[in-house]
């Protein structure tokens, strides 16, 4: 520590170029930050969806719905813990560019089944009790600024009101979750206000878009999801059941390579302006070889000297990459989501943060080992001739 | 003057090669940057590309008014029979050139994943090949109507599995014949498949209803006349679009999302290649103060000093801009994929379209970096003091 003084003038003798290296290094993690992010709001469900929830949608196409009477036979499977239904309701608000995801669920297995939302007890006892009350995700409620008791008007593209008006909910509630990966954006309302409200003859009554099964076992999980499919083979509505993380792993796979080509280019880039910024530090440190000859000279040791210079690469790799680390995180945290709902779980994941941290490390250690090593193999009297 | 400029940059070009290594990194850099710029940006102009040949000006849909898509859209026969009397409607000899068309979605495996996908399956009649006349089949035949036989687009078979002449697919008890492969000017129909109406219809229980009528106008103008007659029949319910602008209001989120994205990430690597670009010319004037400096002993001026400096900036960066508007050219353009779009719920593929116009962007942007990153430095090197200069190093 006693040499900081001297770390700290070499970093400020040609302080230009030392504030732009420092900018260089600090956008490109800022940009690591940001581009894990994005990677990690494509793939998130996959991360948490567990083994224990199966997912049962039709056979033939996701959007046709399946009979609600299947409720009953589904419970009552030997190995089904739980069973909760939902409906895609795709409502409007004000304007298409509002997007939020809308279901029609069944609130108390709905909650059941997902027990990992958080909800404060007055609020959950309101909603449950409320037959056109809504249940909203945080990230929704910070978005439109609603407040408990608010009144939100969806109008139905798929399902109609038979008078033509839109459907009006009342904000009973706000759901949170310790996970960041779950989505905070749904707008959850009660299946009956819609299958009560929408005519018997006409499309959706009295079908629900897919059912959610909680297993008592997940090991069996496959077996149980064979099983109940076979039990609706041959029926007029036959059923696809798979897990809940493979379902939402071949929903990614349908978004497709667009997110892991964006990903691949920009890590190659990233890497390209690390390797230029790491350049430019190295450069610094070469130009003074004769100092360095100069300091063992003086009788500092080679192992001294080459921790000198490490001190100096890894400051200014620390101080640049946390920083942008930091900020990354920052804009995430403030900001969220800049697409309007398109990729609503961008945030940094521990995992990606430490790999963060393990490049500042490898950046500053890379970029000063070379030419300290290099100056340390040099006997003194030809450093000190150099140039 | 003019001629002193020549000169300095002259001499400074020319001892580039003493400087080759900082400068080979600069041009890196921008590399770099314009290379995920215009990746980037080449998917978005790609499935902008599909989505709009897809549409033709002088073709309308009809579809249940408040329908966001073809998908939430739904008429009865009856109501599209009464859609294709309207005046305003372009006919032939067989009538008027109106075609009802059922859209619906069929699972079916990716290739490039095996998993399933959201296939869009478009039921239709012997005149839907009257309004889509840009539509061909180009292997096999056409489906005969009234059987279990479909025609796959050109793309769709080359992104789903098991989709080629010939072959037999099932979709839940129904089984279907793959008896052609059609092409429609590399728009999103491509990634459609085709079949009889009315087997569409019994197949998916869907009684005699429709999603949508297409309808060719009888002239450019006939949209208002159509408009009108359809607004004002008491019996129908219905609102009409043309196609561009119909396929325009589809494309919006993804196209939102990817420029986004895009935008914000090429926007961030530029200010990192920025100062790269910054600190490599910073460099180049610092390893040449005591050339500076003897210039402008010998009594050249500031200005023949600033632009030689700004003069490399920007020949660094056009170069750089060059050879990553090449890579990318290389490595995107053409590229074949498929994604999801989230208004219409199914696949679209589409091919990354490095466009001419993508390129321009791409060369004004390097140009401007190299601008911006000489600019500081050719600064210092014009207010270099003259002694100081020459006694440094």
């Amino acid at each position: 520590m006693k040499f900081f003084p001297l770390v700290w003038r070499n970093l400020l003798r040609r302080k230009v170029r030392t504030i732009f290296t420092l900018l260089s290094v600090f956008v490109a993690f800022l940009l690591f930050g940001l581009l894990m992010a994005i990677r990690a709001g494509f793939t998130a469900g996959v991360t948490i969806a567990g083994a224990e929830r199966l997912v049962m949608i039709d056979k033939i196409a996701l959007i046709n719905p399946i009979p609600l009477s299947y409720l009953e036979r589904i419970k009552s499977t030997e190995g089904v813990k739980d069973v909760t239904h939902a409906n895609w309701f795709n409502g409007i608000y004000q304007d298409a560019k509002n997007f939020f995801p809308n279901f029609a669920v069944d609130p108390e297995s709905w909650l059941r089944v997902y027990s990992e939302l958080k909800i404060p007890e007055d609020q959950k006892k309101a909603w449950l009790a409320d037959r056109t009350g809504a249940l909203v995700g945080v990230t929704t409620v910070r978005r439109f600024g609603w407040k408990v008791g608010d009144r939100v008007p969806l109008q139905g593209v798929i399902y109609r009101r038979p008078d033509g008006l839109p459907w009006e909910f009342t904000i009973d509630g706000f759901y949170d979750a310790d996970e960041k990966a779950v989505d905070k954006t749904q707008f959850l309302f009660h299946y009956d206000y819609m299958n009560e409200t929408v005519p018997a003859a006409s499309y959706g009554h009295n079908m629900v878009g897919w059912y959610v099964i909680k297993v008592a076992n997940p090991a069996e999980s496959e077996a149980l999801a064979k099983k109940l499919d076979a039990m609706f083979e041959n029926s007029s509505s036959e059923t696809k059941t798979a897990t809940e993380k493979a379902f939402v792993k071949g929903f990614a796979d349908q978004i497709g390579d667009i997110a892991t080509i964006m990903i691949v280019i920009a890590t190659a880039v990233l890497f390209t302006i690390l390797l230029v910024s790491a350049n430019t530090m190295a450069q610094s440190i070469r130009e003074r070889t004769n100092e360095l000859a100069v300091l063992k000279t003086l009788g500092f040791t080679d192992a001294r000297v080459l921790r000198l210079v490490l001190a100096e690469s890894c400051f200014m790799a620390a101080v640049a990459g946390i920083l942008g680390l930091a900020t990354a995180w920052g804009l995430l945290t403030l900001i969220g989501d800049p697409t309007n709902g398109m990729i609503p779980n961008m945030y940094l994941t521990p995992r990606d943060l430490a790999l963060g941290v393990a490049i500042v490390v490898a950046l500053g250690v890379a970029t000063g080992c070379a030419p300290a090593v290099q100056a340390s193999r040099l006997k003194i009297v030809d450093a000190l001739r150099r140039n | 003057m003019l001629s002193q400029v020549l000169a300095v940059t002259g001499v400074n070009l020319l001892s580039i090669r003493q400087r080759l290594g900082a400068s080979a990194v600069a041009v890196l850099g921008v590399v770099g940057v314009v290379v995920v710029f215009v990746g980037v940006l080449s998917i978005a102009e790609g499935f902008r590309n599909a989505m709009r040949t897809t549409g033709d000006e002088d073709t309308v849909m009809v579809m249940r008014s408040g329908a966001d898509s073809e998908m939430t859209s739904g008429l009865s026969g009856e109501h599209a029979r009464l859609v294709a009397e309207k005046p305003g409607i372009a006919a032939d000899s067989a009538g008027p050139l109106a075609s009802p068309e059922l859209l619906v979605i069929v699972n079916h495996p990716l290739r490039r994943s095996g998993t399933d996908a959201n296939v869009p399956m478009r039921g239709v009649e012997p005149r839907a090949f009257a309004v889509h006349d840009t539509l061909h089949v180009v292997e096999g035949r056409n489906f005969v109507p009234g059987k279990n036989e479909v025609i796959a687009g050109r793309a769709a078979s080359k992104q789903f599995t098991g989709l080629d002449v010939g072959t037999t697919v099932r979709w839940g008890q129904n089984e279907w014949q793959v008896v052609g492969i059609f092409e429609s000017g590399g728009s999103a129909a491509e990634t459609e498949l085709w079949c009889d109406a009315k087997v569409l219809q019994a197949a998916y229980r869907r009684g005699n209803s429709y999603q949508s009528v297409y309808a060719k106008l009888a002239s450019h103008d006939s949209f208002a006349t159509l408009k009108d007659a359809l607004t004002t029949d008491p019996q129908l319910k219905l609102t009409l679009i043309r196609e561009p602008e119909y396929y325009e209001r589809e494309s919006e989120t993804l196209q939102t999302v990817i420029r986004t994205v895009g935008f914000a990430i090429a926007g961030l690597m530029g200010l990192g290649a920025l100062f790269s670009a910054i600190n490599t010319m910073y460099n180049a004037v610092a390893s040449r103060a005591r050339e500076i400096a003897t210039f402008r002993a010998l009594g050249f001026g500031s200005v023949p000093v600033v632009m030689s400096v700004l003069v490399e900036a920007i020949l660094i960066s056009l170069l750089g801009g060059v050879i990553g508007g090449a890579i990318a050219w290389a490595a995107f353009d053409g590229f074949q994929t498929t994604t999801m779009n989230f208004q219409s719920f199914s696949q679209v593929a589409f091919a990354f379209a490095v466009t001419p116009k993508l390129l321009a962007l791409a060369l004004f942007y390097s140009v401007l970096m190299g601008l911006l990153g000489g600019l500081f430095p050719a600064w210092r090197a014009a207010r270099l003091p003259v002694v100081t200069a020459l006694r440094e190093l």
